[in-house]
């Protein structure tokens, strides 16, 4: 236990330490958490009128990032699945910066709920009358708070492993390897089954709700997981083969064609049969009665996506700078299909037939971007010290060195990495 | 177990606000702090917490509103032993008071025995002044800034049962107009009410007269209720309810129409605090056609039990599965003469 604490305090120093791009990428994600963290401060005193949510639209951005991240962090399901279902080897040291991936996702979707809530300070009363299993909610609740263990222990117990120089015992963490991967399915149901089950909104009560948000989610996940291991491996070095990244290509590719060719049978059946059901989608599209708010935002989305498609099928999709393109793209247009695109039209127009449009406002968005801010924050920080750990740099019997040089010849080579 | 030492020969430049900066001390580090690390870290420790501080300075403009610790540990409503009542009500009338300047009558009013409310609304007679819509606010201590209201009525053109070719806004010097008639929306106490059914802690409930109600203490204001709502029949404090204090109804219960904090939601109860006593609702009382009809279902000599014998009435949303406790209908029937079916009327 107390080596325990040393190494967590270790691993507090090392988050203090870098070269000067590393502090100015630090410094900028503290102050734009910061600035969030004050928007977020006023919208407590003021109420939620500091948002631009009404009656009508009642949940707005904060919701849409909520089920945006939760694919994020369903999306480590696919890479896990490679590594350990299939033994996939290019993956096999890469696994652990997914896992990190989910979590941090998992706690920014805590926040996004956090800062949702007109009452946040009665939080407790979850835990004095939960409404389980009537509430879908509450199901959602167990969900992410299982995942996010789950892979806190999963990443956690790996680290500390390599931490202490020893191998990680199978039965500890293989079990839960496997639960993850159900229960990463599981989170990104759940959450579509809170929009798909209230038959008092038609533009979300579709059974193809949850596979699209699947599909949609091992899009932008592992497009997610694609840019951030080009990143780690410039910032730090550490061996991210080009033929992993292939391999998340073809993963990302499988996945959008998926969610287009849904998104397809449901702009189908909503448009061809030209019912009320319609409306919203009516709305979303083309606009409704002179309002379109929407229409410029979901077109976007479906430019960005088809021309994410279209890369990735091209003969050039192996070369990395398209394929960061495309990544963009559809990381892009999948926020913009679930967010605008799928979380306010349902509210558009109202069960009454009123429609209120929905725009966030300023302070919306601060306290939106404060929270995407603090989680890269607390992704990097786990880069930071999952690198040089499993490096055999900063480990329980030796002192980490500031000098890079030195630290050069101490690195074995290939890092210890996950152990199958 | 020998711990790091720290040194400052990293390459890193003076980095105010990130708190401590040194490594862990490598081999040709000096050992101990040094006193320019020592500074550095203060200072970078001290312009974090100035920056954290900064950062949450709008929390001191709560003032007024207050923190209430006995609200905070006050129980589930349903939980809520007869002197955890009285605690809270006090409490409550406390809060009231300072506020408003008045001392509310406060209490927490029980369903009666063998009841079962349900409200009728003849289309045919309602004109659309919307006097209800006011009454309610009056009565019902409905915040004016933001406006609040629980009663929606709607302008439908001839021709159509499609609530979204209602028009909310419509504004005319008289009332009713010809070519249209008036749907009065709110709450529909369903039987079946996928409000209850969402709320991940219980705030809201039916109660055994059919009443859907919100505790107001335990909402924790996720607004899901609002989304599942096929009525649009919940409201969310996205503020602090303001009222004037001369306007303030001082008739108050628990479940029903005192005062709401921010951040939670509400909606129409049959006013409870005076159907519960025998009264009729607020909005019945002041419709001038007559055309709100409101009683115990249970009771078969009730004016409602009569009216859904014999008049043609039907639910808002029949295919949501809901099973509403309002009713609309139709009370004209054309003079027609009884005409006799050849081989009867199957």
């Amino acid at each position: 236990m107390r080596e325990y604490t040393r190494f967590l305090f270790r691993c507090a120093r090392l988050s203090f330490h870098g070269d000067w791009k590393y502090y100015l990428w630090m410094m900028a994600l503290t102050v734009i958490a910061l600035i969030g963290l004050n928007a977020y401060a006023k919208q407590f005193v003021q109420g939620l009128s500091t948002t631009g949510m009404t009656d009508q639209v009642s949940w707005g951005l904060y919701i849409a990032n909520f089920t945006f991240l939760v694919g994020v962090a369903a999306a480590a399901a696919m890479m896990v699945i490679p590594v350990y279902i299939y033994r996939n080897k290019d993956l096999y040291n890469l696994v652990i910066y997914g896992e990190l991936l989910a979590v941090v996702a998992i706690l920014m979707c805590l926040m996004f709920i956090m800062v949702d809530m007109g009452r946040p300070d009665r939080g407790l009363h979850l835990l004095q009358r939960f409404n389980f299993p009537i509430s879908i909610l509450t199901w959602d609740v167990i969900a992410l708070n299982g995942y996010l263990l789950l892979n806190l222990h999963i990443c956690g117990y790996l680290i500390y492993c390599a931490y202490q120089r020893r191998q990680p015992t199978k039965k500890f963490y293989i079990p839960f390897v496997f639960i993850a991967i159900v229960w990463a399915i599981s989170i990104h149901t759940v959450t579509a089954f809170l929009y798909s089950g209230l038959g008092g909104r038609p533009f979300w009560n579709s059974a193809v709700i949850a596979p699209r948000f699947i599909a949609s989610a091992f899009a932008a996940g592992p497009a997610i997981i694609i840019l951030t291991l080009q990143v780690i491996r410039k910032a730090t070095g550490y061996p991210v083969s080009d033929k992993a990244i292939q391999t998340l290509r073809s993963i990302v590719t499988v996945a959008l064609s998926i969610n287009m060719f849904l998104l397809g049978s449901e702009v189908f059946t909503e448009f061809y049969t030209d019912s009320a059901h319609g409306v919203s989608a009516q709305y979303l599209f083309f606009g409704l009665h002179g309002h379109n708010a929407l229409v410029p935002w979901i077109w976007s989305a479906i430019a960005l996506n088809t021309l994410a498609l279209v890369i990735l099928f091209s003969p050039w999709r192996n070369r990395l700078g398209l394929l960061n393109m495309a990544c963009v793209a559809m990381i892009v247009g999948i926020w913009i299909e679930k967010g605008m695109g799928l979380i306010v039209p349902a509210f558009i127009p109202s069960p009454l037939g009123e429609i209120v449009e929905y725009t966030p406002t300023t302070n919306e968005v601060l306290v939106c971007l404060g929270i995407l801010a603090f989680g890269m924050l607390l992704y990097t920080i786990f880069v930071r010290i999952t690198v040089p750990v499993l490096y055999g740099e900063l480990t329980i019997d030796t002192v980490y060195h500031t000098d890079p040089e030195l630290r050069a010849q101490r690195r074995s080579g290939t890092p210890s990495g996950d152990q199958q | 177990m020998q711990l790091p030492q720290m040194n400052d020969n990293n390459a890193s430049g003076g980095c105010g606000c990130s708190g401590s900066d040194s490594g862990h001390g490598g081999c040709a580090s000096r050992p101990g702090m040094t006193r320019r690390s020592f500074l550095r870290t203060s200072a970078g420790a001290t312009g974090g917490i100035a920056a954290l501080a900064a950062s949450l300075s709008p929390l001191r403009e709560m003032g007024g509103e207050g923190f209430s610790m006995q609200e905070f540990l006050q129980k589930h409503y349903k939980e809520m032993s007869e002197s955890d009542m009285d605690t809270a009500l006090t409490r409550i009338s406390d809060q009231v008071e300072k506020r408003y300047e008045v001392r509310p009558d406060i209490r927490d009013i029980k369903p009666m025995d063998g009841v079962e409310f349900v409200y009728a609304l003849n289309l045919s007679r309602c004109i659309g002044c919307r006097k209800c819509v006011h009454a309610c606010v009056a009565e019902n201590n409905l915040s004016r800034e933001p406006e609040m209201q629980y009663i929606r009525v709607l302008e439908m053109p001839r021709g159509t049962m499609d609530i979204e070719q209602g028009d909310h806004h419509y504004d005319r010097p008289t009332v009713p107009d010809e070519d249209h008639f008036y749907m009065p929306i709110q709450c529909h106490q369903c039987a079946n009410p996928p409000c209850v059914k969402v709320c991940p802690v219980e705030a809201t409930w039916a109660e055994e007269d059919g009443i859907v109600v919100v505790d107001y203490d335990w909402c924790i204001g996720c607004r899901y209720c609002e989304a599942a709502c096929p009525y649009w029949a919940r409201r969310f404090n996205f503020s602090t309810p303001k009222i004037p204090k001369a306007d303030l109804n001082p008739n108050m219960s628990y479940l029903s129409n005192r005062p709401r904090p921010k951040g939670v939601m509400e909606k129409c109860h049959f006013c409870l605090h005076r159907t519960r006593e025998g009264r009729m609702p607020a909005c019945l009382e002041v419709c001038p056609t007559g055309s709100r009809k409101f009683g115990n279902v249970l009771d078969p000599n009730s004016e409602v039990r009569e009216v859904l014998r014999t008049k043609r009435v039907f639910v808002l949303k029949e295919d949501v599965g809901t099973l509403p406790r309002f009713f609309y209908y139709f009370d004209e029937r054309d003079p027609l003469q009884s005409v006799t079916v050849e081989g009867g009327a199957s």
